[in-house]
């Protein structure tokens, strides 16, 4: 019987417990401002309910005793709350913080231009450096329209911010690139040798770039290559300059791939049809292989592999400046062999490991010859004749191992960073006939680098680093502070600012002649504003520069050059006003000087304009199946100088200045894709039809002067325009999305 | 005596034990019941915390947290703040994880979840997240059609998606209609497993037909 009360006993509590206890209240953040669409619940139970716009919210439990109040809202820190459910009311005002989160937190932009298909809003997406008409394929094409680039013809390289081509590094995967550019030419600027469909990632910073990275005065190009394709394909490519196939294979479990690609390019067939200002005696051919492979290690771990080999050659005969009739010959053959393995993991849940190793030997044979009207070679013994013909083979390599492990700091967002890289470069450089003289220049250059992201909240975050390096060859070493920081102001901008000194070594020639120079130097201040949202991009930047320990030639090899640079920049891409049309514009404004080389003082040098503006713009027609690209761009005249030495007072002086005309540039390209939407399609075509300087506009990017001073000469391009039609089908993928995405 | 104690217990025990799974079915069937109306009025995120409430608690369905999932996709779907959308997106895929561990895989309804996750991820920028989403989303749906091809939803979707795709692309009215019918006849012959299991889909498809003709 007993046992019968005490189960009734246990039925009628139960019972009790299943009055209702009203639950109420208001969640706010500390600022507070309401915290809508917050879930509460009572743990384990279906009881709850979620925060209105105004953040209260109102719900009954039929639960009784003590319970845990589970709170959680998208973007805030999950809240617990014990409570007494008793069926007496409660009422909770209750406080929510943010969460840090990855989305919403603010990034530094400082000086850094991103492409990339990631899910973080960028300035430009991976597809844009494809699809930039006057960019013709080349990488850098399409940075050249973004603010702080020169427009230069005469000189292959970016040149940042009043930085000369040299003072730009590319880094690919990690690792230094030593010869990104094809071999520098006489007058002519060259292409960069990488496709830009290697890439899926392009980070430009143009200042204040992360310590991670060195030995670049003005700019970085930090490009990350594509990992696994996403189905086996084979690619064919026709075009007016070549042909070029390739393959690529993904394993059924779609965890590894390998590849391989040949192209062989000869202008010959172009030059016939368009005229070319220098005469060609050997026209440009180029070879080039390259193969790949990619595996996924682990979930999260990824090993790649590229490689490749290149091969060119190349004649150019143009008058001599000196005299009415001799001419001067240039003959160059390159190989070039680049190889890079780089691995990345993340170990457990804190730790991310990068390994990167690359290989590089790039050889130039070059043949300068001074030639008669019937291109007959002619040795004369006199200045300047004398100094002209010379023949060199000049043999560069460069070995490199680099890595950096991340580790993330509490449960935020922060990461300390750190790691280290070693650089083995050897110089061959051998000189032959009038100029005989062989060097041998080695360089172990090692660096460690430490790096933290702190972020501080959501809206506030510092970035301090710092990079110790050490050149065998300068037999110095420089640490150097890297500090950068951003703030959100609103919901959609934010302001960051960055300040960091940067050190290069000198030129290889330089070092030559003197072994004892001390890296350059360049100290970076910037600014910046950007407000970013789904439709527009808004940025604005202004920046200091100072260099200190510029190489001057004159009157001794020394470090004793020195010079400025500053300007504002802005920036702003358009998606939405007008329907169907993206288009960026961008403005830079740079005031530079520098004291460096032979100059006679300080001089604003001949590759700063202090005006340059580009206007992109890209529009998809559906019902043509076509994309049309249109780039204009405009930069005022460049300084040209005369820089001669004057005997009877033993220094150099300007004997002439001026300044060049305007340059500009109207390109238009039209990308057509017949096969575009047709899903049972086995092959996927696109036609390109691009044209570069459309209003066949004249462009001086430089003058020449004889010996003597009394002839002057423009520095011009090989043809005003440059046409270009081409056709590459793909078997096997549908490459519609590649261009769909532009459009819709 | 002892034995009627027992009794008694037992009874009590299998009583709750009832109460809970009916409980359970009521609660279920009932924020079923409220789905259509939510679509309408705004209120698919807190339906979608009401599931992931019942999910919490219960611990071993799968199916709340895959409505909840459904109901924060759709959210996301339906946000006008397209910066919101990558956020409730992220939160659609953590409870459509946890249905896909409770049900021991990926079964052809939750892949239907996984690729209108990728599709709210492509709304908030198409232009640029073509390539990687477009994609996705239709791997998924081919998924969810191998894995079930009586499931009418997979259809319905591409249905949708190819309704909002230009015809120069493969998609358009014509060739939208023609999936949507598909579906349709599948959504008459659609049993579900049971009474709370997936419905959903039969009057958005057949509008999206009205709309093709």
């Amino acid at each position: 019987m007993n046992h019968l009360i005490l189960l009734l006993l246990l039925l009628i509590t139960q019972l009790a417990g299943f009055s209702q206890t009203r639950i109420k209240g208001q969640l706010k953040t500390p600022k507070g401002k309401p915290v809508a669409g917050a879930s509460l619940t009572i743990k384990d139970s279906y009881d709850g309910a979620t925060s209105d716009s105004s953040g209260t919210f109102q719900f009954e439990t039929s639960e009784s005793g003590k319970h845990l109040l589970q709170i959680s809202a998208i973007g805030f820190k999950p809240l617990e709350e014990m409570v007494e459910l008793n069926g007496s009311p409660i009422i909770l005002r209750l406080t929510m913080k943010e969460a840090m989160d990855e989305l919403k937190a603010v990034v530094v932009t400082a000086g850094t231009f991103e492409a990339s298909d990631s899910k973080r809003t960028t300035v430009l997406s991976s597809i844009d450096v494809v699809t930039t008409a006057s960019a013709n394929g080349d990488v850098t094409g399409a940075l050249r329209t973004l603010p702080g680039t020169q427009q230069i013809g005469e000189k292959e390289g970016l040149f940042v911010r009043g930085g000369s081509g040299e003072e730009a590094r590319v880094f690919i995967d990690g690792t230094l690139v030593n010869n990104f550019f094809f071999s520098a030419l006489p007058d002519l600027a060259t292409r960069g040798r990488f496709s830009p469909f290697l890439f899926k990632g392009t980070v430009f910073s143009s200042g204040g770039y992360s310590a991670l990275y060195g030995q670049a005065l003005s700019g970085a190009l930090i490009l990350e290559t594509i990992d696994l394709p996403d189905e086996s394909s084979a690619s064919l490519g026709i075009s007016t300059v070549g042909l070029s196939g390739g393959y690529q294979h993904l394993n059924k479990k779609k965890s590894a791939s390998w590849g391989a690609n040949y192209g062989y390019t000869n202008l010959l067939p172009y030059f016939e049809l368009v005229k070319q200002r220098p005469d060609y005696f050997k026209v440009p051919a180029f070879h080039y292989g390259d193969g790949n492979f990619r595996i996924k290690t682990s979930k999260t771990g990824i090993l790649k592999f590229y490689g490749t080999f290149q091969q060119n050659q190349l004649g150019i005969r143009t008058p001599d400046i000196d005299s009415a009739n001799l001419k001067n010959a240039f003959g160059l053959s390159n190989y070039n062999l680049y190889a890079n393995l780089s691995w990345k993991e993340r170990l457990g849940k804190k730790w991310k490991l990068f390994l990167g190793t690359s290989y590089s030997i790039n050889q130039d044979d070059i043949q300068n010859r001074l030639q008669n009207a019937e291109n007959k070679d002619q040795l004369i013994g006199s200045m300047p004749y004398l100094a002209k013909p010379f023949t060199a083979d000049i043999k560069s390599s460069l070995v490199q191992v680099k890595s950096v492990l991340d580790r993330r700091i509490g449960s935020g967002l922060s990461v300390l960073r750190f790691g280290g890289e070693w650089l083995y470069f050897k110089d061959d450089v051998n000189f032959r006939d009038t100029l005989l003289r062989k060097t041998m220049q080695e360089d172990q250059f090692k660096a460690a680098f430490a790096e933290v992201d702190i972020y501080i909240t959501n809206n506030l975050a510092a970035k301090l680093g710092s990079r110790f390096e050490h050149s065998s060859l300068l037999n110095r070493n420089n640490i150097v502070p890297r500090v950068s920081m951003a703030y959100k102001i609103g919901e959609k901008g934010q302001a960051s600012l960055a300040y960091g000194i940067f050190y290069q070594k000198p030129e290889r020639n330089q070092l030559i002649l003197n072994p004892n120079l001390l890296f350059t130097k360049a100290a970076h201040y910037i600014a910046n504003y950007q407000l970013i949202n789904s439709s527009y991009t808004f940025r604005a930047e202004a920046f200091y520069k100072k260099y200190d320990d510029l190489i001057k030639t004159f009157p001794e090899i020394s470090n004793k050059g020195y010079g400025y640079a500053k300007g504002i920049e802005f920036f702003w891409r358009d998606k939405k006003s007008i329907k169907g049309v993206d288009y960026w514009v961008s403005y830079s404004y740079l005031d530079t000087k520098r004291d460096y080389l032979n100059f006679p003082g300080s001089l604003q040098p001949n590759f700063a304009a202090n005006h340059t503006a580009s206007l992109v713009v890209k529009k998809f027609i559906t019902k043509w199946k076509t994309q049309f690209n249109g780039s204009y761009s405009f930069a005022t005249g460049r300084p040209y100088y005369n820089i001669r030495y004057n005997n009877s007072e033993a220094k150099f002086e300007l004997a002439d200045q001026g300044k060049t005309i305007p340059f500009n540039n109207l390109s238009l390209s039209i990308n057509y894709l017949p096969a575009i939407g047709k899903t049972d399609a086995k092959s996927f075509t696109v036609w390109v039809l691009s044209v570069n300087n459309v209003l066949n506009q004249n462009q001086i990017f430089n003058y020449n002067y004889s010996y003597n001073g009394m002839i002057r000469q423009p520095i011009r391009p090989a043809a005003n325009q440059f046409f270009f039609i081409g056709c590459f089908i793909s078997f096997g993928v549908d490459r519609s999305q590649d261009v769909i995405n532009s459009n819709l | 005596m002892k034995k009627s104690v027992f009794l008694l217990m037992l009874m009590i025990g299998s009583f709750s034990l009832l109460a809970q799974s009916d409980k359970y079915q009521k609660a279920m069937q009932q924020r079923i019941g409220e789905m259509e109306t939510a679509v309408q009025n705004g209120g698919m995120p807190s339906l979608a915390n009401s599931f992931e409430r019942i999910a919490e608690a219960e611990k071993t369905q799968w199916l709340p947290y895959y409505y909840a999932a459904y109901c924060q996709i759709m959210s996301a779907l339906l946000e006008q703040d397209k910066t919101k959308v990558d956020q409730l997106a992220d939160k659609a895929e953590s409870l459509n994880k946890k249905a896909e561990e409770l049900a021991g895989g990926a079964n052809s309804e939750i892949n239907v979840i996984y690729s209108m996750i990728a599709t709210a991820h492509l709304t908030v920028d198409p232009a640029a997240r073509w390539m990687q989403y477009g994609q996705t989303s239709s791997t998924y749906l081919e998924k969810a059609k191998q894995l079930d091809p009586s499931n009418p939803r997979p259809l319905y979707l591409e249905g949708q998606s190819k309704f909002y795709t230009p015809e120069q692309f493969g998609g358009g009215k014509a060739a939208a209609a023609a999936v949507l019918e598909k579906s349709l006849v599948l959504f008459d012959q659609f049993k579900p497993a049971s009474e709370l299991h997936p419905t959903w889909g039969k009057a958005a498809a057949q509008y999206f037909l009205a709309q093709c003709k």
